[in-house]
């Protein structure tokens, strides 16, 4: 469902991500693991044609995702790292926006915003705004709205960050039952290796841009000889920390926040 | 043209729902009409230039519709801030309709904005000379819209955080808007300024607004419809050209 080969994304002088090659198969659960700053987003953007890559070449549903970036677009659904909703617009009127987005025609936008509503446990709240909606539902109501046009690949990329443990366990129930009951490709994005675990088919590991260990979580601890996924990402990635520079979307944020907080 | 659609109608529900941006956006063309309209108006009239508040009130209007078409554009900051942004570019619909769609609500809401302050203007003693101008004085609303949306996407397409913001605001809004002429009657200045007010597209605005409304004019009603079509037209495509290349 997914082929990526020799993926290169350089910034300047940068290498972001350098020759990564892997391949999701069709219904799958494949998480994407790695530090801050190994090149996860960089490639999550590369493969939903945000980002042009450097060189190499992806292919989505066998469709090249460089030729044809509008029909690959409606294959896919995607949950982004942060928050892509619109505060001011209600649930149902996120849902209708996507859905005019993604040519979905009108009876079934309405079937499936219900469906899904109710399934991600929204549906009383579907005319409130955004914004009134605590994290976690933002994040339910993000992930059904990725799956509104019925994609036949959903990317999320860390959609539990800041989520509270039950929520945590909800979102990756709810995420579950779609990839069975839908047939969806699921390729994901995770800090909580216990999640990756429990949740993927096959992990990959990324670091420095580069990938340095794929499989089952099974084979992967295995061939380490360690008793946790967590144990067998430190023993790969070695345990310095990361550095990433906030960029200005932080700052904003951080301002937005601050603002907010002076409101009340 | 269903993607320029919901645009338009998102612009639209936001400006409803948006009770403090209405009443901020009535408020300010509010106060400088109010507050210069009568606190010049004296000195305006012993110069010899007649009734200030007439004089002015196209001005206001005008820099309503500039404020507000302008700044819907450079909203499009907040929506790459807040993320709104990745989930219209990554839709498999071309970008062109996002940028029309989204142009033409804020122009719309731009227009709104400024006859709602239009009535202001009447109810503080404002009169038309000719009264059945003030159909011509909507298409020259609209033009002032679009021109200033249209801008306003090219800039809020390159604009990464708020100090661009700032810069922005302090260097392009407020000098479009104080060399318009919207205060002051634009016969007679030094070249300089003379200068700079014909580059400035809300000064044609603004003067066809007077002409159709007033009967007095600087540039001429015909030209002033010329330059801002013809502005509209090239903002609209460096608009279109911005928007295409955002990368996020």
């Amino acid at each position: 469902m997914i082929r990526a080969q020799n993926l290169v994304r350089t910034f300047g002088s940068f290498t972001a991500v350098d020759h990564v090659s892997f391949e999701v198969a069709r219904g799958e659960i494949f998480a994407f693991l790695g530090p801050n700053g190994a090149g996860k987003t960089t490639t999550i953007k590369m493969l939903t044609t945000i980002l042009r890559p450097t060189s190499g070449e992806i292919e989505l549903d066998g469709l090249n995702v460089r030729a044809e970036r509008t029909e690959v677009r409606k294959r896919f659904g995607i949950v982004f790292q942060d928050p892509s909703l619109d505060g001011d617009l209600t649930a149902r009127e996120n849902m209708e926006f996507h859905g005019v987005l993604y040519h979905v025609p009108h009876g079934l936008r309405r079937q499936r915003t219900e469906e899904l509503l109710k399934r991600f446990e929204l549906w009383e709240r579907r005319d409130d705004q955004v914004k009134k909606f605590s994290g976690g539902m933002k994040r339910r109501l993000e992930i059904a709205r990725g799956f509104l046009h019925t994609p036949k690949i959903l990317f999320l990329d860390e959609p539990t960050l800041g989520l509270d443990p039950q929520s945590r366990n909800q979102l990756w129930s709810h995420v579950k039952q779609v990839n069975q009951t839908e047939k969806v490709t699921v390729f994901l994005t995770t800090h909580y290796m216990d999640e990756a675990d429990r949740v993927a088919d096959r992990v990959g590991v990324i670091d420095h841009g580069k990938i340095v260990a794929q499989g089952t979580p099974q084979a992967i601890k295995e061939s380490l000889g360690v008793e946790s996924l967590e144990d067998a990402f430190l023993k790969l990635t070695g345990s310095a920390i990361r550095n990433e520079s906030a960029g200005s979307a932080d700052q904003l944020r951080q301002f937005a926040r601050m603002w907010d907080r002076g409101k009340r | 043209m269903k993607v320029v659609y919901i645009l338009w109608l998102r612009e639209m529900k936001r400006y409803v729902r948006s009770r403090v941006q209405l009443m901020v956006s009535i408020g300010q063309p509010s106060v400088y009409l109010l507050a210069l309209g009568f606190g010049l108006g004296p000195v305006f009239q012993r110069a010899g230039n007649g009734n200030y508040l007439q004089f002015m009130a196209p001005g206001v209007i005008g820099m309503t519709v500039l404020f507000a078409s302008i700044f819907s554009g450079i909203g499009l900051l907040w929506d790459r801030q807040f993320g709104f942004l990745k989930e219209m570019l990554v839709a498999p619909v071309p970008r062109l309709g996002i940028m029309v769609g989204r142009a033409l609500g804020g122009a719309m809401v731009a227009v709104i904005q400024g006859l709602l302050v239009a009535l202001v203007c009447i109810a503080a003693g404002f009169r038309p000379v000719h009264w059945a101008g003030a159909a011509l004085a909507l298409v020259f609303m609209i033009l002032i819209a679009v021109v200033f949306a249209a801008l306003g996407v090219a800039i809020g397409s390159n604009l990464q955080d708020m100090q661009g913001f700032q810069l922005i605001m302090t260097f392009l809004v407020m000098p479009i808007f104080f060399l318009s002429g919207a205060l002051f009657p634009l016969q007679g200045l030094p070249t300089a300024l003379s200068l700079l007010t014909s580059i400035d597209p809300l000064a044609y605005g603004i003067d066809g607004m007077r002409s159709v409304l007033l009967g007095i004019t600087h540039f001429g009603a015909a030209t002033d419809l010329l330059v801002l079509t013809g502005a509209g037209a090239v903002l609209l495509v460096i608009g279109a050209y911005f928007f295409s290349r955002i990368e996020i």
